[in-house]
C-alpha cells in the first residue's frame, strides 16, 4: 500500500480518483524530455516515477512538464523523503505518494514540517513570484 | 560587500533549523545514514578519516573582519584552534562533534555566514578572482554575478540531487585567476563589439581522474540571460548525465561523450522553453546587489612611509616584490598574507593568526579580507603608507613569508593526514619542498613556479594545472609519486605532461630539485620562467634529468 501526501498531511482518499486510467500516464526518471509534449497530449494525471532518492530527474521532469503548459495533476511516485517535499511542490508536484514503510518511518509531521515551501524560496524571489 | 537581505537571513535561518532536525531525525531513524549522507553534505557535513570535517562556504572568496574573527571562535570553540583554507575559496574546520554542528552552523549565521552546498551532488559555493573590485586589470567585478548566481543556486529545487558536484567561477578580468577553464561552467565577464555587458560560457571544464579544460559553449551570453541560461545547462545535464558510474558523471564527461555541437544543441532548445520563467526581476535584484559591492572611499594620501621603509628594509622590500600587487586605485595595493610558511601545512591559519588577519583588515584594509584559491589570505585594499605597518604585524605572528607565487607557495590537498580517499600524503610533501628550498636559498632566483600536489587522482589539489604537478599513488602498498610538467591554470589553461615512472616517498623532493635545476640551467636568463621555459625546451631535458641517472644507475649495479 501507498500513501499520498500533499500540504495538508496524509490523505485518506486520492484527490486524482476520478481521473479515468487512458489520461493518466506514468513517466520514468530517464524519460527523453524531447517526446514529453507528444507523451503528455490529453493527459490528467502525470506520475513521475522516483527509483531512488537520490535520483533528482524527476525535479527537472517535473519542470519541463509545467513549463510546456501543463496544468493537470502532477505525482511524484516512490522514493521521495520528506526533506524532499518543498523541492517536489517547488518544481511543479502537486503531490507525493511513497510506500508505507517510509510513511511509518517518517509520519505525517515531518512532511507537515515542509508544507511552508512557499515560504524561503529564492526561485519565486528571483523570478518575481510572489512568496 | 554583499550584506544578508532580510530574506536571506530567514532563508539561513530556516535552513538551519531543518539541519538541526535532520541531524535529531537521524538519531532517531527516522533517516537512514544513506538518506542522511547527502543532506548532511549538502549543508558542508564530510566524514573524512579520523573525524566529521564541517567545510563552512567563503562565498566568491570574501569576507570582513568580524566574519574572520568569528571563524577564529569557531576554530577555539568547536575546534582545535586552526582552521584550513581550501582551494575553493572554502574553510574547513577538520574536527566538530556531530552534535555541535548546528550551534557552529548558528555561530556562521550570526555574521551572514553558512556552510550551505559546499559539499554533495548539488552547485557548490561559486568561486571568483580574489582580486575582484581591487585588481588593475578588471573588466568588471566579478562578485555581484557570483552572488547572483549563489542566490539562484541555493536550494534550488531541481539541482539539490544532480548526477555530481557542479562548480562555477567567474572571472571579470581577461587574466583569469580563477581558473575558470577546470570549472563545470567557467563566466568569464566580456564586451561585445557594441560595449555591451555579456559572458563568454564555458562548460565541461574539469580535473579529477580525467582532467579537461573548458570549451567555450556561448562567446557572447547577454548579461541579462544569465540566469537562465544556466538553468538551461544545469537542466540540461541532471537529465542526461550519467548516473551509472559516478567517475563518468560529471558534466565534462556528458560533453565529451555528446560532442560540445548537441551539448549547446539542448541546451539553447532548453533556454528557450525556460526564459519565460525569468521576468527582469532578478536582473534588478542584481542592480540591488551591485550597490553592495560599490568601492570602499579610498584616500589619497602620501606614500612617503612606504617609499622609506622599501628604500631601506630589505626584509619589507622583498616581501612586497613577491607579495604586493598592483591596486586600480592611486597610492593603494593588494597584498597578499602567505599561509605558506616554510614548513607549515598550506593553508592553515590558527585562531591567533586568524585575529590578526581580521585586525589588519579593520585597521588598514577597509574591513576586507579575500581567501585565494592559492590558499592564502588577501587583503585587498590597503594603502601603500599602511604597508609597513601590516608588514610589521604580520612578522609577529608567522605570517610574513615572502613567497607568493614562487616554489614554496605550494597547493596541497590534504592527504593521508585528513582525507579518506587518499592513497598518498600530500602535506609533508609539501613542507619538506618547501623546507628543502628555504635553506637552498634559491627562491627568489627560481622565481614564478607552481608546484601542486595531491594525495589522490581525485585531483583536489590541482596537480594537473601545476607547472610541476606531483601526484601521490599507491603502489602495492608502497606511495609513489608521479609528476607532471607544464600544467597551466590561467587563461592559457593547459593539463601537465607526465614525465614518466613515479617516484617513492623518499625520491620526490630530490626529483622536484632535479626538474628544478634543470630549468636553472635551461633558462635564456633569469626573465625566463619556469613554464616559458618547458614551453620552449620541451619534456627531453627534464627526463633526461630525470630518468638517465636511474638507468645508469641501473645498468652499474
Ligand atoms: C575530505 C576531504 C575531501 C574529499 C573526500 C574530497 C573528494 C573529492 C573528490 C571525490 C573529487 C573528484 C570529483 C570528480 O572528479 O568528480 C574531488 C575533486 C576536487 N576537490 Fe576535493 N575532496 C576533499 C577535500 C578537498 C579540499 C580540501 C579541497 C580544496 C583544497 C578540495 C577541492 C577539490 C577540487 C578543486 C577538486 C577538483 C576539481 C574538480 O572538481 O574537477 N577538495 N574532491
Ligand atoms: S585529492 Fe584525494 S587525497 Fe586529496 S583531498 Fe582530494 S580526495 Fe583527498
Amino acid at each position: 500500500m501507498t500513501q499520498l501526501i500533499n500540504d495538508t498531511g496524509f490523505l485518506t482518499e486520492d484527490p486524482a480518483q476520478w481521473i479515468p486510467s487512458d489520461h493518466i500516464i506514468d513517466l520514468t526518471s530517464d524519460t527523453d524530455p524531447a517526446k514529453l509534449s507528444d507523451l503528455l497530449h490529453g493527459m490528467e494525471l502525470v506520475r513521475v516515477d522516483f527509483p531512488s532518492f537520490a535520483d533528482g530527474r524527476g525535479f527537472t521532469l517535473a519542470r519541463l512538464i509545467r513549463q510546456h503548459g501543463f496544468q493537470g495533476h502532477l505525482r511524484a511516485r516512490g522514493h521521495v523523503i520528506a526533506d524532499q517535499y518543498a523541492m517536489a511542490r517547488r518544481s511543479g508536484f502537486d503531490d507525493v505518494e511513497i510506500d508505507d514503510v517510509l510513511a511509518a518511518r517518517q509520519p505525517e509531521a515531518q512532511w507537515l514540517a515542509r508544507a511552508n515551501w512557499q515560504d524561503h524560496d529564492y526561485q519565486s524571489r528571483l523570478r518575481g513570484l510572489a512568496a | 560587500m554583499y550584506r544578508y537581505t532580510d530574506f536571506d537571513t530567514a532563508f539561513v535561518a530556516e535552513r538551519n533549523a531543518q539541519f538541526r532536525a535532520q541531524v535529531e531525525r537521524r538519531i532517531d531513524g527516522s533517516l537512514t545514514e544513506d538518506e542522511f549522507k547527502p543532506l548532511r553534505l549538502m549543508n558542508g557535513l564530510y566524514l573524512q578519516l579520523h573525524a566529521y570535517m564541517l567545510r563552512v562556504a567563503v562565498p566568491y572568496g570574501t569576507l570582513n573582519s568580524a566574519q574572520m574573527r568569528q571563524l577564529a571562535m569557531i576554530a577555539d570553540r568547536w575546534d582545535k584552534g586552526y582552521g584550513h583554507f581550501t582551494t575553493r575559496q572554502n574553510i574547513q574546520f577538520n574536527w566538530p562533534k556531530l552534535r555541535d554542528v548546528p550551534d557552529m552552523l548558528d555561530a556562521l549565521a550570526e555574521v551572514q555566514m553558512h556552510a550551505i552546498q559546499t559539499s554533495g551532488n548539488t552547485i557548490r559555493n561559486v568561486t571568483a578572482d580574489h582580486f575582484a573590485g581591487a585588481a588593475a586589470d578588471e573588466i568588471a567585478d566579478p562578485r555581484p554575478v557570483a552572488e547572483l548566481i549563489r542566490q539562484w543556486s541555493t536550494d534550488h529545487p531541481e539541482f539539490q540531487f544532480l548526477p555530481r558536484k557542479f562548480k562555477v567561477a567567474v572571472t571579470g578580468s581577461p587574466n583569469d585567476r580563477a581558473v575558470t577553464k577546470a570549472h563545470d561552467i567557467g563566466l568569464r565577464m566580456v564586451r561585445n563589439d557594441a560595449g555591451d555587458a555579456g559572458f563568454e560560457v564555458i562548460v565541461g571544464g574539469g580535473l579529477g581522474r580525467t582532467p579537461m579544460i573548458g570549451k567555450i559553449i556561448n562567446s557572447f551570453l547577454p548579461e541579462a540571460d544569465l540566469l537562465p541560461y544556466l538553468e538551461a545547462i544545469v537542466s540540461v545535464w541532471n537529465l542526461l548525465g550519467r548516473r551509472d558510474n559516478k567517475y563518468k558523471s560529471r558534466i565534462k564527461i556528458t560533453v565529451h561523450e555528446h560532442g560540445l555541437d548537441d551539448i549547446r544543441a539542448r541546451v539553447e532548445e532548453r533556454f528557450a522553453l525556460l526564459k519565460s520563467a525569468f521576468t527582469g526581476i532578478d536582473q534588478q535584484l542584481y542592480a540591488g546587489i551591485k550597490a553592495d559591492f560599490a568601492p570602499p572611499a579610498f584616500s589619497t594620501r602620501d606614500t612617503g612611509p612606504f617609499d622609506l621603509s622599501y628604500a631601506n628594509d630589505p626584509v619589507f622590500r622583498a616581501w612586497v616584490d613577491s607579495n604586493v600587487n598592483a591596486h586600480r586605485a592611486p597610492g593603494y595595493a593588494i597584498a597578499q598574507i602567505s599561509l605558506k610558511a616554510h614548513g607549515a601545512t598550506p593553508g592553515d591559519a590558527t585562531s591567533d593568526q586568524m585575529r590578526l588577519m581580521a585586525d589588519l583588515a579593520a585597521q588598514y584594509g577597509h574591513d576586507e579580507l579575500r581567501v585565494s584559491h592559492e590558499q592564502n589570505i588577501v587583503l585587498p585594499h590597503v594603502h601603500k603608507a599602511d604597508l609597513p605597518a601590516v608588514h610589521a604585524a604580520l612578522k609577529t605572528l608567522g605570517l610574513a613569508t615572502a613567497n607568493i607565487g614562487k616554489i614554496s607557495d605550494i597547493i596541497a590537498c590534504p592527504g593521508m593526514d585528513y582525507c579518506a580517499l587518499a592513497t598518498a600524503r600530500s602535506i609533508p610533501v609539501a613542507q619538506e619542498i618547501a623546507t628543502r628550498y628555504n635553506e637552498l636559498k634559491l627562491e627568489n632566483d627560481i622565481g614564478d613556479l607552481k608546484i601542486k600536489i595531491s594525495g589522490c587522482i581525485n585531483a583536489c589539489g590541482h596537480h594537473h594545472v601545476g607547472h610541476i604537478g606531483i601526484l601521490g599513488l599507491d603502489r602495492a602498498g608502497v606511495e609513489n609519486y608521479q609528476i607532471t610538467l607544464g600544467g597551466d591554470h590561467t587563461e592559457t589553461a593547459q593539463v601537465g605532461q607526465r614525465t614518466g615512472p613515479g617516484f617513492a616517498y623518499d625520491e620526490i623532493v630530490p626529483a622536484v630539485e632535479r626538474i628544478v635545476d634543470t630549468y636553472l640551467s635551461e633558462r635564456t636568463d633569469a626573465d625566463e620562467t619556469f613554464i616559458d621555459t618547458f614551453r620552449r625546451v620541451g619534456m627531453t631535458p627534464f627526463k633526461t634529468a630525470l630518468y638517465g641517472e636511474a638507468e645508469k644507475r641501473a645498468k652499474a649495479a
